[in-house]
């Protein structure tokens, strides 16, 4: 348990420092749609939470997970459809090729 | 049902061909080329991560989890649906529905669990639950702020920053005292009761102008304890999938916080609301001068190069389109304009691109702040619509203001300087702006709106292009 730990902690760190190094390149003019693509990939949560209801270990989790997974997939859903609908909007006044 | 389940190990697999999409996903929106890439890898991830999810073998009933994923998709639709100046306040909400999430499997995993929870795995499984729900209502009350449902304006009241602090420290002290005993069931509501009480408080303080850093701040609350649900869970694509959150939402409020001078502390104690009641008081007379549509026109028509810096104003008064057709009117008669955009400009980072952008301006003439500050010298007209603060150069001159230091649009280095404006009256920081009293700036009073069409007007423009 503790090794698995310490790879989890491992495995933060990284991504934390890929997260940095990406992020930092993504031009300010981008910054809106950045925050709601994260957003959409934060929605990745869904996974524990259809595991928690499609178990039935209880029905509190049931119950919590159900709710769990309707925030997370509306996150997701409105988070690419938004993010799509605004970068379809940024056009180069040069033309394409 | 049970016939197309499949193994752990291909599982986990699913989960890594994920964890690259969403990397790539974020690296590819670097650039407007390559930025819907970017979300196509990101939606293809997510897509993959739910099918595989779906096939676990542990999900004994479909009935409820199908339930809610066609629900969320229900309600997801019409959020992702919103119109472009809606986009902060529904970027909040979204920031409170992971947060929610979050909190729910946090809490559903502590009473499945319980009374064998080792020490680690509750400190993480706190930390994800008290950040959740403190996010899930601080989100909320941002959003309200964001949609003028609640009052934009700071609510400060003495012993504000103690009560808040206090009621940190006690859910943190309850938190500690779950580490060390996790079977006391009894005490587990109050780390979610305390913090979203706390998540409440602590945006109550916070004025409009603050919104770029709070929500950004916000953002990376979400990723954290979408991160620390990851440790819970032991699932490494969670981990990953939080930590780019996390870091995304911090890196945009330490540009934020920058770009408005202030620390993340200052940001959340809102010294604001008080600097901005003593200086209200001292505006003193001083002569301006003013100019018709169509000496202004006459100005910029006979310019080469002109500067639009547009506010949130802008925004406000619903000139985008008016701007655009000014754009138009000026790019024909071959003057150079491009537009600077501070940082702030907005309710949210990066906003006022997006505005532009839906309007149809071009994302090649959208400058910020370090591209355009140097092009201020040479540029012949310097328009401002709507923007205040983040032109005053007193940030750069006078140490006693309180935006002093604060990073702003050189725009008082222009040759002519006009700026479009209701009347004299402050902005954000309730301050007076030195910019409008300059020799060679003309205020040009009006709505924003209509002014920007007489001068489309004047320009010879009218028509649409």
């Amino acid at each position: 348990m503790t090794s698995d730990l310490i790879t989890s902690l491992y495995v933060f760190m990284l991504a934390a420092f890929v997260g940095f190094e990406v992020i930092r390149r993504v031009s300010p003019l981008l910054h809106t749609p950045l925050m709601s693509l994260t957003n959409a990939l934060d929605a990745i949560a869904v996974v524990g939470a259809i595991v928690l209801a499609g178990e039935h270990k209880s029905t509190l989790a049931t119950v919590l997970g159900t709710i769990a997974i309707v925030a997370a997939t509306s996150n997701l859903v409105g988070g690419f459809l938004i993010t799509d609908r605004m970068l379809r909007m940024f056009k180069s006044s040069r033309p394409k090729k | 049902m049970p016939a197309h389940f499949i193994t752990d190990q291909a599982i986990e697999v699913i989960y890594l061909v994920s964890t690259a999409l969403f990397v790539l996903s974020l690296k590819w929106l670097s650039s407007p080329a390559t930025s819907r890439h970017g979300v196509w890898a990101g939606e293809l991830g997510m897509l993959l991560a739910i099918a595989g999810t779906l096939m676990y073998r542990g999900i004994v009933d479909y009935t409820w989890v199908l339930i809610a994923l066609v629900l969320g998709s229900i309600i997801g639709v019409p959020l992702g649906l919103v119109q472009m100046t809606a986009v902060p306040q529904r970027t909040a909400l979204s920031h409170a529905f992971g947060a929610l999430c979050v909190s729910l499997v946090g809490t559903a995993e502590y009473y499945l669990r319980t009374p064998h929870v080792p020490r680690f795995m509750m400190a993480v499984l706190s930390m994800e639950v008290i950040l959740g729900s403190l996010t899930f209502t601080g989100s909320l009350m941002a959003a309200g702020k964001l949609q003028e449902i609640l009052p934009q304006r700071p609510i400060t009241y003495k012993g504000q920053n103690l009560v808040n602090i206090s009621l940190l420290a006690v859910a943190l002290a309850v938190a500690v005292y779950l580490v060390l005993n996790p079977g006391e069931t009894r005490l587990f509501p109050l780390i979610i009761a305390i913090p979203l009480v706390f998540g409440v408080f602590m945006i109550i303080p916070i004025g409009g102008a603050d919104m770029p850093t709070v929500i950004s701040l916000l953002n990376s609350y979400a990723g954290l304890s979408a991160a620390a649900m990851g440790f819970v869970l032991d699932s490494k694509l969670l981990i990953i999938a939080g930590a780019l959150d996390g870091s995304s939402g911090f890196i945009l409020s330490v540009i934020m916080s920058k770009a408005m001078n202030r620390s993340f502390t200052n940001v959340l104690f809102g010294a604001f609301g008080q600097v901005q009641a003593a200086a209200a008081g001292a505006v003193e007379a001083r002569t301006v001068r003013t100019a018709t549509a169509e000496e202004a026109a006459a100005i910029i028509g006979a310019a080469n190069s002109v500067v639009i810096v547009p506010g949130y104003g802008m925004a406000v008064a619903q000139a985008q389109h008016k701007v655009r057709e000014f754009y138009d009117a000026l790019t024909k008669r071959g003057v150079d304009v491009k537009f600077a955009i501070h940082p702030v400009a907005g309710r949210m980072p990066g906003h006022m691109n997006v505005l532009l952008a839906e309007a149809d301006i071009p994302y090649d003439k959208l400058l910020d702040m370090d591209a355009i500050n140097p092009e201020f010298p040479q540029t012949d007209v310097a328009l401002v619509i709507g923007a205040n603060d983040v032109t005053n150069p007193a940030a750069r001159k006078d140490s006693g203001s309180p935006i002093y230091g604060m990073p702003i649009l050189d725009v008082d280095k222009a040759r002519t300087i006009m700026v479009i404006k209701r009347s004299l009256s402050p902005g954000f920081a309730g301050i007076d702006n030195e910019l409008y009293y300059l020799d060679k700036t003309l205020m040009l009073f009006g709505d924003a709106r209509a002014f920007v069409g007489d001068l489309v007007r004047q320009l010879g423009g009218e028509g649409h292009g």
